[in-house]
């Protein structure tokens, strides 16, 4: 399937979750709680179709086709 | 802030060691909040920020790119400076409420620094949206510290929707043209009862020395640190400049005066024929 990352076209392979998407794009293994397992903050932040999805429930978060992903972190600002 | 910082205040408690400022219950040491906007580089900025002894530092929420993830928050991290998202770049409340629970999500804590902008050219906070927005992520539990115009009637407004801090800014961000109206300054400072903080505008350390003298909790700023020609030295005489404008704060300053006052007196004289 296809759904749109932080503004670019993206492909996922069916029934794909968020937990999926965000280890796949950060490159960091995820628990079902969304923390990374590497004991680190992962820093970043999901909003699907500009609602939150909180990190607790990345995993149980299927995506579907035409989905709208900002996948946000901390840049240098204010 | 009304808090007992007056004039009247024992000198002790200016010369004691800590005099830490209290957001939602937590103190910190330095009264210096610095932003990371504006840095050409992480270690330059790191640097920078070590100098300038701050323990709050403002960053912004933006899409995740994998080639430049992860260090900031790192940098931060590392020199156990707490991070205060902002909401840069939102024109509207409902975009500034949306990256205010992103930078929740992302960064795990509540207090979010309020920026609702009226348009690119003056950046000015767009008064109607920033007053939704902070009733809004007060009732989600929000920790807001409101970036306001130099308005007094404002600000207590947004203190009465439930901000945690106000934060009238002294010129329009990236000016560096320092504190425009110290009078609407000092008004704020004295009908406050959350803490004040100089936001923007500021230029150079006199500066921020003015803004603390002025009665202000604490001072913002980014772009007069980083884009300084030596931003570590700049830091460091952030640090100075605002630990010497708060002493001054509360050792309470001369009256103005228009005639001279001679400092020697007079008596005992010699006279010479």
């Amino acid at each position: 399937m296809n759904i749109t990352l932080n503004g670019k076209p993206h492909a996922l392979p069916d029934n794909a979750t968020v937990g999926a998407l965000v280890s796949g794009v950060t490159g960091r293994p995820l628990a079902d709680n969304g923390q990374a397992t590497d004991g680190r903050k992962l820093g970043v932040a999901v909003a699907r179709n500009a609602e939150v999805v909180p990190r607790s429930r990345w995993h149980a978060t299927e995506l579907i086709e035409g989905d709208d992903v900002e996948l946000v972190t901390a840049v240098q600002g204010g | 802030m009304n808090e007992a910082d007056t004039a009247q205040e024992p000198a002790v408690k200016a010369t004691a060691h800590r005099d830490p400022v209290t957001f939602d219950g937590v103190e910190l040491g330095s009264r210096l909040i610095m932003g990371t906007g504006g840095a050409p580089s992480l270690d330059g900025l790191g640097a920078a920020l070590e100098a300038s002894g701050t323990e709050l530092t403002t960053v912004a929420m933006r899409r995740y790119s994998p080639a430049e993830s992860g260090s900031l928050f790192q940098l931060l991290a590392d020199r156990n400076i707490r991070v205060l998202p902002n909401t840069a770049g939102c024109f509207t409340a409902r975009d500034a409420v949306l990256t205010a629970e992103l930078a929740r999500e992302a960064l795990e804590t509540d207090w979010v620094k309020l920026e609702v902008i009226a348009d690119e050219q003056t950046l000015l906070p767009d008064a109607l949206e920033l007053a939704d927005a902070t009733e809004q992520l007060v009732a989600r539990g929000f920790k807001v510290f409101a970036y306001t115009n130099d308005d007094p009637v404002l600000a207590l407004r947004l203190e009465h929707l439930g901000a945690t801090a106000v934060m009238p800014l002294g010129a329009p961000i990236g000016t560096g043209l320092g504190i425009l109206n110290p009078h609407n300054i000092e008004l704020i400072v004295s009908r406050a009862s959350v803490p004040v903080v100089l936001d923007a505008g500021i230029g150079t350390a006199s500066d921020a020395a003015l803004a603390m003298e002025l009665g202000c909790d604490a001072v913002l700023l980014a772009t007069a640190v980083t884009r300084a020609q030596n931003p570590v030295l700049m830091g460091e005489a952030f640090k100075h400049a605002v630990a010497a404008g708060r002493l001054a704060r509360l050792a309470g300053r001369i009256p103005r005066r228009e005639h001279a006052l001679a400092s020697s007196g007079m008596e005992g004289r010699a006279e010479f024929l």
